[in-house]
């Protein structure tokens, strides 16, 4: 296990090296150099070199890769060009949003998934299965964002159960944060728990064809014990890698969901960077979704791990 | 004899529903080409925001452009921006897969699926982020994100069953025969996993629509005046209150799509495969 | 009163009739065994007894266990008497253990089904039940999980949750057919102490009339559903009164009449051959292991000459045939075809592949299920320069078809359109088709029903007449190297243990090892 662990994490640092580099040298690449593009066309001569300055853009590009790598090291992303502040501050405040609503979907989707795709698979071919299955097809046909707009249009302009939009920030206490981030979670989570029940159901079908599910039901089981002793545990294995796959859809897409709502979250922060040319901003916030997904499926290497004894033993 | 034909229709109904979908939705970004029921870039103020009629079958947006013209054109761009997308994805993907599976366990093998791992972590929106906060946007962006996500999962799918087909024995007989890994790869490996490819094409297909769809609406994909179903959709968000058909109908239009799609892929799934049917609805 | 009687059973799914009127008595204490071909429906007379049929079946019968009508059960009570009054003994132990958990919690799973005993209690009793199927806890703790163990244990691992609750009846489908021989032989073995043990009576499904013979008090002979004939073992073997049973009998032992070959002509000349595989690392940053898969094999094949060779699996049978056909690159030693060196240290040349072909073992997997008959036969043509016309080409692939007895018209079908038996004809069509020196053949018969068997080895046969045909013949099974081979190599851990002319070999080993195989081997009556 430890040694499973050790590679994973080698290769999990390896990767965070590559992407840190990736998304560097795209930035790096930017037609003209960063300062004159951030400033646009009419930039004054002066201000220009200024930023140069400022930005670093006088020192080779390898020691810039390293000082940038270094400061995040160390919890430092730089100022930001626009507001002349510390981006990691900013970055801190908008994570305390897009987080938490990624995660909300997360359990949201997942609680849904797994009641619904045994369901499903238990009685298959059954009314209730195909009900199921039609109503999961037209769940991932569904884009988030538009289900979003008409939960607004009904839960929010027509019902007036939850506001349309905005967060009051933590400090105004659990429950008020959570309810508004309800429906934009909601929204995150149906087409992903869509997806999920699905690869649940088929993936325990699979599992229920196995042999060793015959060998349990000739040792007396039931086929509700069955299922639950044997089964499922076998089929989480797909199911684990969909939630790692998940995750990272429901990052990017909390980013797109949050226009919706006016939340003010990481996506808010990016679009506002492109558009003021904030290149700063905008590599360190791409820097932490990639992060938080190479993360993600750290973690769900470490489940395999966990439900399979054979990947233990492996290096 | 009956029961026999409503059997087989069972048995091809996902596929029919979903190809009509799908062949209505085509054929309506195609006949755009030629022929709108309206200009889409024509502003007529004094024919805003109608509410479907006889003259606008699917009523006027905030500027009185006819919606149904808005939604063939914008078929046109969302399918254009996913068909080539996939293609990118399988045109790169799918060679890289058989390559990777030719030498499974090797340097190459490893190099790959580590390459894949990593464009995994980029999500098709952060690839996209990036480049328009580098290049500006356009629905090229769009296309460029959507396909660079779906090199990986054509490389990992097409491996998948490749790693399979390399472990059958007529595969020793080609190799017996004096065949390279190459030859075998494309003249037995690639015939066996065409099934599987056009079967996840046509996901990915909708996927891309979808992803298109989210691209534009945060205003990364297709920019004004290109109308695109994304874009309906940004601008119907102000407005959603007092003219909810703004949403509902190119929403709906992305529904029906993606449920064409992934229909379709089902039906085909289905046929290509006897075995997978029993396991799904 | 009988432990298990079968009275008029039929069990149909999907409206085709897979059972048709059986009846059947299981004694105590006593083995009955069913035997047939694939189809004949004797797995599905397992799973009835089970009362574990497929979705969609439809039975019609009784199934009396005592005095319990097993069909006319509720699902509940049926799991009552599932793993405490009948167990069962599966064909695939590789998948028949669920690969999550560890085996003493699915062993001690049955018992805590059955009787009300703790979870440590439970364990104790997997414990015991472990080391009565020969798995001491001092090396097989209950702590171990089923991919840790070797098939042989893992049916170890099966006939202890089979029998933890001790049973009165126990159900064995195929127990060792995915086993090797000496493996074979003490489960066998063990399913025979347990019986005598516990007083069981055990229904033995097997297709092989040899383990019959050697396991069974009584026999009933399965055919298309149907029972054709039954009755006490020493009783079958002498009347036989079905033709079918005749058939099957005279199948199973099938012999055929190879030319004489007595020429000195070497045609394969292997030296000191060995074979290295690079295992992965254990450890990060220890050494690669290396394994040595084939050890220092030297044999000559004379022209006309059909060589067997037999091992258990992992002895190096399949790593020498890769070697052999240049498929894989070996380490040390040479590999000469007709005088010329065709592979030597690290290289091979594609010499060798066009003097060798091979014919596998597995009649599904062996063929492009997209290319027609046409295509997969002619793809050895592929290295012979010589470039033919489409007539010239057309003539042989006919001729060749014809040779192996399928006729011209099969060249445009689909592979799927052909039976086990047709699709090793075509195996060893596409062989024949450049007129190869040499042909291997890799458990060629193995996968096929004994009817099939012998009609491939009369084929086989008939080809050594009409083209001198030099072969070596890759098998598990010592009675079908027997007739079709004049020489045998015996192989253990990559090594040739012995060699020399066949029967002799067979009748009078020398080797520890081949004398072991050799009685292991479940053998058919005398008489036969």
């Amino acid at each position: 296990m430890l040694r499973y662990t050790l590679k994973r994490l080698i290769s999990l640092v390896i990767s965070l090296i590559i992407a840190s580099f990736v998304i560097f040298f795209v930035i790096e690449i930017a037609p003209g150099d960063p300062a004159s593009f951030m400033l646009g066309i009419n930039a004054q001569p002066e201000t220009l070199a200024a930023l140069k300055e400022e930005l670093g853009l006088n020192i080779p590009k390898h020691e810039r890769y390293l000082s940038w790598v270094a400061g995040m090291l160390s919890g430092d992303f730089g100022m930001s060009y626009t507001y002349r502040t510390p981006i990691n501050q900013m970055i801190a405040d908008r994570m305390w949003v897009s987080l938490p609503l990624a995660v909300y979907a997360l359990l949201i989707s997942t609680l849904l998934a797994f009641p619904v795709g045994i369901y499903a698979a238990t009685n298959r071919g059954k009314g209730g299965d195909i009900t199921i299955m039609g109503a999961t097809q037209l769940g991932i046909a569904v884009p988030n964002f538009w289900f979003a707009m008409i939960m607004v249009l009904i839960f929010a302009i027509n019902l007036r159960w939850f506001s349309a939009g905005g967060f009051p920030g933590w400090e105004k206490g659990f429950f008020l944060c959570l309810k508004s981030l309800t429906l934009p979670a909601l929204s995150l989570a149906l087409p992903q728990a869509a997806i999920l029940s699905r690869v649940m159901r088929s993936s325990l079908l699979d599992v229920l064809s196995e042999d060793y599910i015959r060998t349990a039901r000739a040792k007396g089981l039931n086929k509700r014990q069955s299922l639950w002793r044997h089964a499922l545990r076998n089929a989480m294995i797909p199911v684990l890698t969909i939630i790692g796959l998940q995750f990272a859809f429901l990052m990017a897409g909390s980013i797109i969901i949050e226009q919706v709502f006016f939340l003010p979250g990481l996506g808010r922060l990016v679009f506002q960077a492109i558009s003021q040319r904030d290149l700063i901003v905008v590599e360190s916030v791409v820097m932490i979704l990639v992060f938080s997904v190479i993360i993600v499926n750290f973690i769900v290497d470490l489940s395999y791990a966990a439900v399979d004894p054979r990947l233990r033993n492996r290096v | 004899m009956e029961k026999v034909s409503i059997a087989t229709i069972g048995k091809y109904r996902n596929l029919i529903i979903g190809s009509m979908l799908s062949l209505l939705f085509l054929s309506a970004a195609l006949i755009s080409f030629l022929w709108t029921p309206f200009d889409v870039t024509e502003i007529d103020i004094t024919n805003k925001l109608k509410t479907p009629d006889q003259i606008y079958w699917l009523g006027t947006d905030h500027f009185g452009r006819d919606i149904l013209s808005m939604i063939m054109v914008g078929a046109r761009t969302s399918i254009a921006v996913a068909l080539v997308a996939v293609g990118i994805g399988i045109v790169i993907g799918t060679p890289l897969g058989l390559l990777s599976a030719s030498r499974k366990g090797g340097w190459i093998d490893e190099f790959i699926m580590r390459g894949n791992d990593l464009v995994f972590a980029f999500p098709s929106l952060v690839i996209a982020i990036l480049i328009t906060a580098v290049f500006g946007a356009g629905a090229l962006n769009a296309i460029i994100a959507i396909g660079i996500f779906n090199i990986p999962v054509f490389a990992r799918i097409t491996r998948g069953a490749a790693l399979s087909i390399w472990e059958k024995e007529f595969i020793l007989a080609a190799r017996v025969a004096g065949k390279s890994t190459t030859r075998i790869s494309y003249e037995h490996i690639l015939p066996n996993v065409m099934n599987l490819l056009i079967v996840q094409g046509t996901i990915q297909f909708s996927l891309g629509i979808l992803a298109e769809a989210g691209l534009s609406y945060v205003g990364l994909g297709a920019q004004p005046p290109m109308p695109s179903w994304g874009r309906m959709l940004a601008d119907a968000q102000t407005m959603v209150s007092f003219a909810p058909h703004l949403a509902l109908i190119p929403g709906t239009a992305i529904i029906l799509t993606v449920l064409g799609l992934n229909l379709m892929g089902d039906g085909m799934r289905d046929i290509f495969d006897p075995k997978l049917r029993n396991t799904r609805a | 009163m009988s432990l298990l009687k079968i009275e008029n059973l039929s069990v149909s799914i999907n409206s085709q009739r897979i059972l048709d009127n059986i009846s059947l008595d299981v004694e105590k204490g006593e083995i009955t065994a069913i035997t047939g071909e694939s189809g004949s429906g004797k797995s599905m007379t397992a799973f009835a007894v089970m009362q574990l049929l497929p979705n969609g079946s439809f039975q019609n019968g009784k199934i009396l266990l005592s005095d319990l009508n097993l069909p006319s059960l509720t699902e509940t009570e049926l799991c009552k008497i599932r793993g405490s009054q009948i167990g069962m003994v599966f064909q695939e132990p590789m998948t028949a253990l669920n690969p999550l958990k560890t085996i003493g919690n699915q062993v001690a799973e049955t018992v805590r089904l059955h009787r009300s005993v703790t979870y440590f209690e439970a364990l104790e009793i997997a414990k015991a039940t472990l080391n009565r199927v020969e798995l001491p806890p001092e090396n097989f703790p209950l702590s171990l999980y089923p991919y840790q163990l070797s098939g042989g244990q893992r049916q170890r691992v099966v006939i202890a949750m089979a029998i933890a609750s001790e049973p009165k009846l126990l159900i064995a489908d195929e127990p060792t057919t995915a086993l090797d021989v000496t493996t074979q032989a003490q489960i066998l073995q063990l399913l025979k102490d347990l019986v005598d043990d516990l007083n069981m009576g055990m229904i033995m499904i097997t297709h092989d009339l040899a383990v019959v013979n050697n396991m069974a008090n009584s026999i009933s002979i399965m055919h298309k559903g149907k029972i054709v004939e039954k009755g006490p073992a020493e009783k079958i073997f002498t009347e036989m009164k079905h033709p079918y049973t005749k058939m099957l009998f005279n199948a199973s032992n099938h012999k055929v009449n190879l030319p004489k070959q007595n020429t000195n002509n070497p045609l394969l000349e292997v030296k000191n051959l060995s074979r290295d595989y690079v295992l992965p690392r254990t450890k990060i940053f220890s050494k690669p292991k290396i394994v040595r898969a084939v050890n220092n094999v030297s044999f000559t094949l004379n022209k006309g000459e059909r060589l067997g060779l037999v091992g258990e699996s992992g002895c190096g049978k399949s790593t020498l045939t890769r070697a052999l056909l240049g498929l894989e690159e070996i380490q040390e030693g040479e590999i000469r075809v007709s005088g010329g060196v065709v592979s030597k240290n690290n290289e091979t040349s594609f010499a060798s592949k066009k003097n060798m072909q091979v014919v596998f073992q597995d009649p599904f997997g062996s063929f492009n299920p997209r290319h027609k008959v046409s295509k997969l036969i002619s793809e050895p043509l592929f290295l012979d320069k010589k470039i033919m016309n489409k007539e010239e080409l057309n003539d042989l692939l006919i001729n060749t078809l014809i040779s192996v007895g399928l006729s011209a018209d099969d060249k445009n079908k689909y592979i799927h359109e052909f039976s086990g038996g047709q699709r090793q004809r075509i195996a060893i069509a596409r062989a024949l088709i450049v007129k190869p020196e040499i042909i291997i053949f890799d458990e060629a018969v193995s996968a096929l029903d004994v009817s099939v068997r012998a009609q491939i080895l009369d084929l086989l046969a008939n080809l050594c007449k009409t083209l001198n045909l030099t072969y070596i013949f890759i098998s598990h099974d010592l009675s079908v190297v027997r007739t079709i081979t004049d020489k045998v190599m015996v192989m253990k851990d990559g090594e040739i243990v012995e060699s020399g002319e066949t029967e002799n070999i067979l009748t009078n080993p020398t080797h520890n090892y081949t004398k072991k195989l050799i009685e292991a081997a479940p053998s058919l009556p005398e008489f036969c």
